[in-house]
């Protein structure tokens, strides 16, 4: 069955067309790379899927496990399965880290109708987590992302989905700004998260991280919408080339 | 308030002191010629007191103290902060309810009306001296009524580590009587001592009633004095209050103001670094909501070189609530190397909610180090957005922000009891939900 279905998805902010008419289809399982020049509307596709509201959907539809994930609030879809890993993760001075991640889990767990953890139980399950990232612990203690280097917030976000356990995770250029070691312990996280039953979309602006996450699929998204579709050989393709020639195609299209 | 009141007030006061009655009836003179303060005043311009004009206060009865229980007192406010404590009913000193012993020798801590008595020639040197009456018409209207409150005196070179705390509660029989009462603490804090101090205010009363409260200190050369007050008034209650407050040489003094109850309340503090190397910290946070008024006025003279100051007065209104605040710092022509910081931060919640704020930097000296601002915000829409994202409903995730938002201004507050116990009474409040564990 497919996870997560898009019909001609248009949005936009302000006045702005961003999303022109985008189609994609995940099936569980499978890693999909969506890459494209700047602006070309990935981060928007981001945003738009976690439900943000500065974003207009004005036409199209979005099917998510057999529902409308357009009327879902930000909160029930996260609920339901989908994470947005951001690209800029959000500082939250004087909200501890670890109260925070276990409020979110347990309000997840509620949803599917699981027993709530409590601070001793979630504390187990995070240090495990923690450790496969190479987190410091004490990083627990602390606000959310307050003071954090730009490779602690990207590997926060990781550390949270891998304790939220998504059904459809997002990742919004999580490997922009990331050092080689930092680069290699993302990719360690998303890789162990791999799994049948969840799917994972990978937006990025480099090859070097598909090295890294071996993608099923890699998707050219230029002047929003997907220009050109492929397996990983894609991505070695506009590593040489350049986006130019796709340009020339969509416009043709 | 009526003449004759007033005349009766003052001679029910017939067999006190003499230096005592001539204070009252001076501070009575000056109240009578400055009146009730009035928006035509700059530190009144947002604040009016028409309200409390308009009702008929009856005067306390001091023959039959609001009778409160400990049961009943600790049902109030769970339980007390500190050991050594000081309660007021009504205005009126509960002994039974008090414990003022086991404290070090040279420590005095007990009622004023008691301790005019037994300690009079120290109340006389003390007493009016830290918190003048002639300009203020509220603390004139406080000194020509005052009837008791907390006398604190700590000797010089001692250290007390456990705080003391002043509980001033309102009780009223719910008969629509409207009471008020003139809290008066003074605070005298020698060379080189330290003290903690804990003044809270709590109603039970759910008709209007008005307090009207002064609190003195003063702070000898090398003392550190750290002052909490914690305003949980009635809903239809009135608080005016004011701490004046002198620091001598390298005195170290921070207070924190914590405003939550009554329907319109005023907050002064006052602090002069008269003599070199002071520091001062004054922090602040006010919460309200429905139609309740809040005013914090803040001054901080700095008259002596090397002095040091930080201010932080922190927000957050609902509903219709109105606040003011208006901070004020003087870096006199003699304080050289004053460094002095002032930030006041709003959250402002809904649209009919409101705030005037005034931060004013007066300053006389050209070696200083100042900087203030303030800010009225709402709610981070990013932070609000990455919160709900991870699964967080709408409304839990906004009372987290707005907790959060108070979170720097509780956490600086030193006594561990009352941190947590603001931290808890805070986030039920504001989270809505469960308990606080590290949030």
């Amino acid at each position: 069955m497919n996870l997560l279905e898009i019909k001609n998805l248009h949005a936009k902010i302000g006045n702005e067309e961003i999303l022109k008419g985008l189609n994609l289809t995940v099936r569980a399982g499978e890693v999909h790379a969506i890459m494209g020049p700047n602006g070309s509307g990935k981060s928007t596709l981001a945003h738009v899927l976690a439900g943000r509201e500065n974003y207009q959907v004005t036409s199209g539809e979005v099917i998510y496990q057999g529902k409308n994930l357009l009327e879902m609030a930000p909160e029930m879809r996260a609920r339901e399965g989908i994470f947005l890993a951001f690209q800029y993760p959000v500082e939250i001075p004087g909200v501890g880290n670890s109260y925070f991640l276990r409020t979110a889990l347990n309000e997840i767990r509620k949803h599917r109708g699981l027993e709530e953890l409590d601070a001793l139980e979630f504390l187990g399950l995070a240090r495990q987590q923690m450790k496969l990232l190479e987190m410091d612990e004490s990083l627990l203690n602390r606000a959310v992302n307050e003071g954090f280097s730009g490779g602690e917030k990207k590997r926060n976000e990781i550390f949270q989905m891998s304790v939220l356990e998504p059904r459809l995770a997002l990742l919004d250029e999580t490997d922009s700004g990331l050092d080689i070691d930092a680069l290699r312990i993302v990719s360690k996280g998303v890789n162990a998260l791999r799994a049948p039953d969840r799917a994972i979309i990978l937006v990025t602006h480099y090859q070097r991280l598909l090295d890294y996450i071996v993608p099923d699929f890699v998707h050219v998204l230029a002047d929003g919408q997907i220009v050109k579709s492929g397996d990983k050989s894609l991505a070695f393709k506009l590593e040489e080339q350049g986006y130019a020639w796709l340009e020339k195609d969509a416009a043709n299209l | 308030m009526s003449e004759g009141f007033l005349q009766q007030f003052v001679k029910d006061y017939g067999n006190e002191p003499g230096w005592l009655r001539d204070i009252r009836r001076s501070a009575l003179d000056r109240f009578a010629a400055l009146g009730f303060p009035n928006r035509q005043q700059e530190a009144w311009r947002y604040t009016n007191l028409d309200p409390i004009q308009q009702t008929a206060f009856k005067s306390v009865d001091f023959s039959s103290p609001g009778v409160i229980k400990t049961v009943q007192l600790a049902e109030l406010m769970g339980d007390t902060i500190a050991a050594q404590r000081l309660v007021f009913v009504n205005g009126h000193y509960a002994s039974e309810l008090s414990l003022a012993k086991g404290l070090p020798d040279g420590v005095i801590f007990g009622n004023l009306s008691d301790m005019i008595v037994s300690h009079p020639k120290l109340l006389e040197e003390s007493l009016t001296h830290y918190a003048p009456y002639q300009d203020q018409s509220l603390v004139a209207l406080n000194t020509a009524f005052l009837h008791d409150g907390a006398f604190v005196y700590i000797p010089k070179g001692l250290a007390l580590a456990q705080p003391l705390e002043l509980i001033y509660v309102s009780s009223l029989d719910g008969a629509g009587i409207a009471g008020v009462s003139y809290p008066r603490n003074l605070i005298v804090v020698g060379d080189e001592a330290q003290v903690t101090v804990v003044e809270r205010y709590v109603g039970v009363a759910r008709d209007p009633y008005l307090t009207n409260a002064v609190t003195e200190m003063v702070g000898g050369a090398g003392s550190h004095i750290d002052h909490y007050k914690i305003q949980q008034e009635g809903k239809l209650a009135f608080h005016l209050g004011s701490l004046q407050v002198r620091q001598g040489r390298d005195c170290h003094f921070s207070s924190h103001a914590i405003t939550l109850g009554g329907k319109l309340s005023r907050n002064d503090v006052t602090t002069v670094l008269s003599d070199q190397g002071c520091d001062t910290t004054l922090n602040g946070l006010y919460l309200v909501g429905g139609q309740q008024h809040v005013d914090s006025q803040t001054s901080i003279d700095h008259a002596c070189p090397h002095g040091t100051s930080r201010e932080l007065y922190k927000g957050i209104l609902s509903d219709q609530a109105t606040g003011v605040f208006n901070g004020r710092i003087i870096v006199r022509p003699d304080a050289q190397k004053t460094s002095a910081r002032q930030s006041n931060k709003n959250l402002v919640l809904s649209d009919e909610a409101q705030v005037n704020t005034k931060p004013v930097l007066e300053i006389y000296a050209n070696d200083v180090k100042c900087n203030h601002g303030a800010t009225i915000g709402r709610l981070d829409e990013q932070q609000l957005f990455y919160l709900r994202s991870r699964g967080l409903g709408e409304p839990e995730a906004k009372g987290l922000l707005t907790y959060a938002f108070a979170s720097d201004v509780v956490d600086s507050i030193k006594v561990e009891t009352l941190r947590n116990r603001l931290k808890e009474w805070l986030f039920v409040r504001l989270a809505g939900q469960g308990k606080l564990e590290a949030a």
